[in-house]
């Protein structure tokens, strides 16, 4: 396990060392929750009403953009193969190259939604509703995101392959955030029914995901 | 691709496993199946547009669900064919499981947008509109997507080898959609109607509109098969051809080689 550790600590090491990442994925959040107003009009009640689902999708959409990084520096520098070829089972390096995404990456934008959510005039009582939800969906988000980025490492036009991968795994997570939310605001179904399949997806992802990256990094770097 | 085995014992799988044997079975058998399934199709279209009764409540409208349910089925059979091809690629690491699963998208895709497409033409006159976002359409729709990916992913890679086995991945991975959608109905209180077909307590609908579904549902998987197989013969004759040429081209280098080195 001690390799495990390595590994996430290098790579968030990285992330933070290299600068930039986690700041684009944040300010391309920023500017697409902007948008939203010029787009759709200032009609405050209209943007209260759809400001949890702009918030997830626009969140979706930030974290594929970091995707395609999880793999791509260390395949271009050669370590991915020595990674691949190590003692540590890639299942489990996978696995922390996504915890590190999730850290890096998912943590800072779930943080970051509420703050945007005053752009949008998002109900008061939503705000811990909607961090909870963000916290417990993210990791889906960054595991079943670890697939794709592993899936499309050799492709040809491998970012916009990636967002036809992955965006329909992501469905169930948005529909069930989405839900709960709704839910805790005073909507027709229970919070908890929603929140508890939020986090089944996730612990669902958690085992799958590693595991289908790894057979895919295994065929790409033998 | 052909493959000289000369053990005496094989099992019926690895027999029918070896290409040229594949090839040679699937040429008989093609005509035999196009052919019942032209049958069958035929009839169950008049069964469908002379012999059942209107239902009482949707009138002649009801009659879209003999290509609609059939077609449905088959959306989520073809993933269910491509999922267990991809097994079958990745554990046992057969050239011709991967032809299937290869073979298998663009027809189930086609079925599921069939499925969609008629559906919504349904959905207009009983629902009042042409497309909800109800769970078991969401669900359809989302299984639509995931086999765009598999096709835009196999595109997408050069080398076909690995390309078959990046979508042997994605394929199993995205098997996880078909109880979604089997159960989307039962889980979720929604438009779609429940499952009235399949179900333990027996089917809740009408046998004079039953036997003629079942008909149609029987005359399409035979058409799915037989275009599955005519598919998974052109990709193995493609794959032939392809590997000729590639020796073809050696060969040229070959004879010209020392002469570009001169």
């Amino acid at each position: 396990m001690s390799g495990f550790w390595t590994l996430l600590k290098r790579d968030l090491l990285l992330q933070v060392r290299e600068g930039g990442a986690v700041g684009t994925a944040l300010g391309f959040y920023l500017i697409v929750v902007a948008m939203m107003p010029l787009g759709l009009g200032p009609d405050l009640n209209l943007l209260s009403r759809i400001a949890p689902g702009v918030l997830w999708i626009a969140l979706l959409l930030a974290a594929l953009l970091s995707l395609p990084r999880i793999f791509e520096a260390d395949d271009e520098d050669g370590s991915l193969e020595v990674i691949a070829t190590g003692d540590l089972p890639l299942e489990l390096a996978t696995a922390a190259k996504a915890l590190a995404h999730w850290i890096s990456t998912g943590i800072p934008l779930a943080l970051l939604a509420p703050v945007l959510g005053l752009l949008l005039n998002l109900e008061l009582s939503a705000y811990p509703v909607l961090v909870a939800t963000m916290l417990v969906g993210t990791p889906a988000i960054s595991f079943l995101g670890l697939v794709g980025a592993a899936l499309t490492l050799r492709a040809r036009r491998g970012g916009l392959l990636l967002a036809l991968l992955v965006l329909p795994l992501y469905i169930p997570t948005l529909i069930f955030g989405i839900a709960a939310i709704s839910a805790a605001t005073g909507g027709p179904s229970g919070f908890q029914a929603s929140f508890l399949i939020l986090g089944a997806i996730s612990l669902f992802s958690l085992v799958i995901g590693p595991v289908a990256a790894a057979a895919a990094i295994r065929f790409q770097t033998q | 691709m052909t493959q000289t085995n000369t053990a005496p014992q094989q099992s019926l799988t690895q027999k029918l496993a070896n290409p040229t044997r594949f090839m040679q079975l699937s040429g008989t058998l093609m005509p035999w199946l196009a052919g019942a399934a032209a049958a069958l199709i035929l009839y169950a279209l008049y069964l469908a547009f002379f012999v059942a009764p209107e239902d009482y409540q949707q009138g002649q409208t009801v009659k879209i669900m003999f290509i609609h349910v059939p077609a449905a089925w088959l959306g989520m059979m073809g993933y269910a064919l491509i999922a267990i091809s991809s097994f079958g690629y990745l554990v046992f690491r057969h050239p011709l499981a991967d032809v299937s699963a290869k073979a298998a998208a663009p027809l189930g895709a086609a079925f599921t947008f069939l499925a969609l497409a008629t559906g919504s033409l349904w959905g207009k006159p009983m629902w009042g509109t042409y497309w909800v976002w109800d769970a078991r359409l969401t669900s359809m729709l989302i299984l639509l997507f995931l086999y765009f990916g598999l096709m835009a992913l196999r595109s997408a890679i050069d080398d076909e080898a690995l390309a078959g086995k990046l979508c042997a991945v994605l394929g199993l991975v995205g098997v996880t959609i078909l109880p979604i959608i089997k159960f989307s109905v039962d889980w979720w209180n929604t438009l779609h109607q429940p499952a009235s077909v399949i179900r333990m307590d027996g089917p809740t609908i009408h046998p004079d509109l039953l036997w003629p579904l079942i008909v149609s549902a029987l005359g399409f998987s035979l058409l799915f098969f037989a275009l599955h197989m005519k598919g998974m013969r052109n990709e193995i004759l493609r794959r032939r051809l392809r590997a000729l040429t590639m020796a073809e081209v050696d060969r040229a280098r070959g004879v010209s080689a020392p002469a570009a080195a001169e």
